[in-house]
């Protein structure tokens, strides 16, 4: 008979409700003869009488209606069918003897259907399962009736979890606010006040507006005035939690702007080189992401979860190798020209995605998530994915590494002396060839690591990079170059900013927006805002 | 005391000779030929060929606009191509006018209006139908863009990678801009299915044989007018602005204007370019703006040779060869090749093709003269 698992969790969940004293009396034939009849209207209260019993028996009954799995005789009796399709007795479940010749399925219409959904939810309310009856609280919230008020006082008197209370409770007060007692209302609308969810606003609002009579919908004064205080709260905490909103995905996009712009930031101020080919190496960091997990599928199945770990070196190097071989191979002939630099790595950007399409194809590989990454947290009906929040905490770990490098170990005491004085750094016996070498590597290498950041949150296929490119130039303009400090503002300052006006006027606007404030800002700072001061003029 | 420059002809005999030539070959024969011969004859040349000559043609102009900037400037422009379709758009919003009734919806506003449900003409559509206020758009769009973001960008000294890459950044926010439906422009589509040109039918030959040669002409017109620049004692100033612009400044020039001039020049030149190149292509859409296409139009310059006259036209014309050979023959490897192309000149052949030839003529002489 329980032939789904669903069907099994309601046969523990009747169990359960067997225990419990039920009010009102048991199932019988006379509360189910109306699903027998032709009226719509007849069968929709037989639904409710059903309901209003409301034990198991209920409830098996109104699952296998939702089932369609309740059928009518030729007699008029109720019956369902058991596994072997002998037709039982839909109350007693005995097979029936002799079997009937006709019988027809119990027409469920859309709005018996509704009903239907409502009054299992009401049953579930009871569950002993926290799940079951956090999903049908929150389901309950989509359609409220008076009728529930009953269901709910008992759900209440019984319920132990907070966040149900929660629920139940601004369910309750809801359909409390049509209460005749005005007392009734008054702390329904108190309760209500402390709500932070939108549905409870415009519940709240309509009861501020006048009927077609002319009538208030809310009769009282006092009332209203506290519907309208209480509004108004809801309204500034919607507003905190939108702006909170938009601050996470804010610096959610300043930190993946931040990884894939501090690697050229440090290439930039060094070399004085823009290498447009810096979004192929956030590419290869993703593909390189990719290759990584594929290896764990095929050897070690087990340990899938840890791929993203190993992932990170590998990328690092394979950029970092491949940025070294291009500053050898081609970047390094073309200092102190930096036009054609940027054509030259124009090319060798069409180069890498053209060869990337060759050898894994031109559409999109799959990257998914370790069950670790996958998943959020929910914070005021905002879900923070788990990615977006490891890559914040990944781009402050990128920064405080690349913070290191530069500032205590040999390496970068030696970059910082070539982006401040190429000339002097080579009389004092520092190998500015090398430097440049590793510079590029390091640089690349960064880059990769943001790769390894962009596959967890999207596609990964060849023009990957195309989409961060111009981006990420946009920070190093704003930050200019040789403090850190100046990316970092930049980035997060920029992605904040952006995702702060794109609800308002639309992610187009946005980027003319952001382009024409940067035009802006040169004008007053044209080395970028956190430009190195120094007293030197170009030629 | 004034100085002097030594008297210098505006072009040697033998490139007044090619030019001759070439205005000869392209304003006369090949008109001629595609008009005239019949069909069967070795002579015809097709349509197809007029269009593709006609459509490199209208790269060469924008070919020698880049040089103009790049070349003798050495301003690294990454918008040329949001130039030149803007310039492309302001004509084929008169190109759309001129369908009138005849598009899929018979309206009198254009297919993609009618499709967004739109009741009349946006307000920057005002006097599109007019023939005349259509060419002052081609002009006036491009090169007041152009004036107002170099006045600023140029007040600010921005340059060298920083101008190229605020540049490249105008040009993508302008694509985005584009490939919205709400702009007005066909969003995706663009603007295509054109039927007339001041009620002449837009596939006829004449009309064809007339934009070709339109194009040859301006081409000629830009080539001369930026020789003459160039000669002159402006362009000996915007030379030194190239090569070193804090020594001008000390000398007591101010470099804004001079830079502002031409890189607006550029602009409206890049502007008529687009314009001449929708109605023999047929189409305009968003994809023209793609950076992509901005970085291309530098590549043909450094091919053929920056600074130097011919040097931008033999780029245009061999890459945009070699593309359509490519497209055609092996399309996986355009790419491939293109990149390479672009490591390779810069890397081997600073001066391009024209550059190359120099050098190989000198090699040429040095062994006559010492043998």
């Amino acid at each position: 008979m329980f032939e789904n698992e669903r069907n099994t969790l309601l046969f523990i969940l009747s169990c359960f409700l067997l225990v419990f004293p039920m009010v009102g009396k048991a199932l019988d034939r006379s509360d189910i003869s109306g699903l027998a009849s032709d009226t719509a209207m007849e069968r929709l209260r037989a639904i409710e009488e059903i309901a209003a019993i409301g034990d198991s028996d209920a409830l098996r009954l109104l699952v296998a209606l939702q089932n369609s799995e309740v059928m009518v005789t030729d007699t008029g009796q109720i019956v369902l069918e058991n596994e072997e399709w002998d037709v039982i007795d839909a109350i007693t479940l005995e097979v029936l003897d002799p079997q009937p010749d006709m019988y027809d399925t119990v027409i469920v219409n859309n709005r018996m259907r509704s009903q239907l959904e409502s009054a299992v939810g009401v049953l579930q309310l009871l569950s002993d399962d926290r799940e079951i009856r956090l999903t049908s609280a929150k389901s309950l919230q989509d359609n409220l009736s008076p009728s529930l008020l009953k269901v709910l006082n008992k759900a209440l008197a019984q319920e132990t979890d907070q966040e149900i209370i929660r629920i139940l409770k601004e369910s309750q007060s809801v359909i409390l606010l049509n209460a005749a007692d005005s007392q009734q209302r008054m702390g329904a609308v108190n309760y209500l006040a402390s709500s932070s969810e939108r549905r409870v606003r415009e519940v709240l609002a309509s009861k501020l507006e006048k009927n077609n009579l002319g009538a208030y919908q809310e009769e009282s004064p006092e009332i209203r005035v506290a519907i309208e205080s209480a509004v108004a709260t809801i309204d500034r905490k919607l507003t905190f939690i939108d702006y909170f909103g938009r601050l996470f995905s804010g610096l959610s996009l300043g930190s993946i702007l931040l990884l894939a712009a501090m690697g050229l930031a440090i290439t930039y101020g060094l070399l004085g080189v823009i290498n447009l080919a810096h979004g192929e190496m956030l590419m290869i960091g993703a593909y390189a992401t990719y290759v990584t997990q594929q290896v764990f599928i095929e050897y070690l199945p087990n340990h899938l979860d840890f791929y993203v770990i190993a992932a990170i070196p590998m990328a690092f190097l394979c950029s970092a190798i491949i940025g070294v071989i291009l500053e050898r191979s081609v970047i390094r002939w073309l200092y102190g020209r930096p036009l054609e630099t940027l054509l030259a790595t124009w090319g060798i950007s069409l180069f890498l995605i053209q060869l990337v399409r060759q050898i894994f194809g031109a559409q999109n590989v799959e990257v998914s998530n370790p069950t670790w990454l996958s998943g959020g947290v929910e914070l005021w009906n905002i879900v923070m994915p788990f990615n977006r929040i490891a890559i914040i905490v990944f781009a402050a770990l990128v920064l405080i590494g690349i913070w290191l490098v530069i500032s205590r170990t040999r390496l970068g005491l030696f970059i910082r002396s070539v982006t401040q004085n190429r000339s002097m750094a080579a009389c004092v016996g520092v190998n500015t060839a090398k430097v440049d070498m590793l510079a590029f590597g390091l640089g690349s290498g960064i880059a990769g690591l943001a790769g390894v950041a962009l596959s967890q949150i999207g596609n990964v296929g060849p023009d990957l990079g195309q989409a961060y490119i111009i981006d990420s130039f946009m920070v190093v303009v704003l930050g200019g170059v040789g403090q850190l400090a100046g990316t970092v503002y930049a980035a997060l300052g920029l992605g904040v900013f952006s995702k702060l006006i794109e609800p308002g006027v639309g992610a187009v606007l946005t980027k003319i927006i952001i382009l024409v404030f940067i035009i802006a800002v040169i004008q007053k700072r044209p080395q970028g805002l956190f430009a190195l001061k120094g007293r030197f003029v170009e030629d | 005391m004034h100085y002097q420059p030594k008297y210098e002809p505006l072009f040697s005999k033998l490139a007044w000779l090619g030019l001759i030539a070439f205005a000869f070959v392209t304003l006369i024969i090949v008109p001629c030929l595609y008009l005239m011969a019949p069909d069967g004859s070795s002579l015809h040349i097709s349509s197809y060929t007029v269009t593709l000559i006609g459509k490199i043609m209208c790269y060469c102009i924008v070919a020698v606009a880049m040089n103009l900037i790049w070349g003798y400037a050495g301003i690294l422009s990454l918008g040329q191509g949001l130039f030149f379709a803007l310039g492309g758009y302001s004509f084929g919003m008169y190109l759309m006018r001129q369908i009138g009734r005849d598009g899929q919806y018979q309206s009198d506003l254009p297919d993609f209006m009618v499709f967004l449900d739109w009741q009349e003409y946006p307000l920057h559509w005002m006097g599109t139908d007019s023939f005349l206020w259509a060419i002052l758009l081609v002009v006036a769009v491009p090169g007041i863009l152009a004036f107002s973001f170099g006045y600023f960008a140029f007040r600010s000294r921005i340059k060298g990678v920083y101008f190229s890459i605020i540049t490249q950044a105008l040009t993508f926010a302008f694509m985005l801009l584009f490939f919205r439906n709400e702009t007005g422009f066909g969003g995706n589509n663009g603007f295509t299915d054109f039927k007339r040109i001041l009620g002449h039918s837009i596939t006829d030959p004449t009309m064809r044989a007339l934009l070709f040669g339109l194009s040859a002409f301006f081409l000629l017109f830009v080539l001369v007018l930026s020789r003459i620049l160039i000669k002159s004692k402006f362009g000996r100033i915007l030379t030194a602005v190239r090569d070193s612009e804090s020594r001008l400044m000390f000398c007591g020039y101010d470099p804004i204007r001079y830079k502002l001039f031409i890189w607006t020049l550029s602009a409206v030149i890049c502007g008529i370019a687009g314009a001449l190149y929708v109605p023999q292509v047929g189409i305009i859409n968003p994809s023209e703006m793609s950076p992509a296409n901005s970085i291309e139009i530098a590549v043909w310059v450094a091919v053929g040779g920056r600074g130097t006259i011919v040097g931008p036209i033999l780029g245009a014309a061999a890459v945009n060869g070699a593309k359509s050979f490519f497209t055609q023959a092996f399309p996986e490897y355009w790419l491939f090749f293109l990149g390479l192309l672009f490591i390779f000149v810069t890397l081997c052949m600073p001066f391009g093709i024209v550059g190359l030839m120099s050098k190989l003529k000198r090699k040429f002489m040095k062994t006559k003269t010492e043998s």
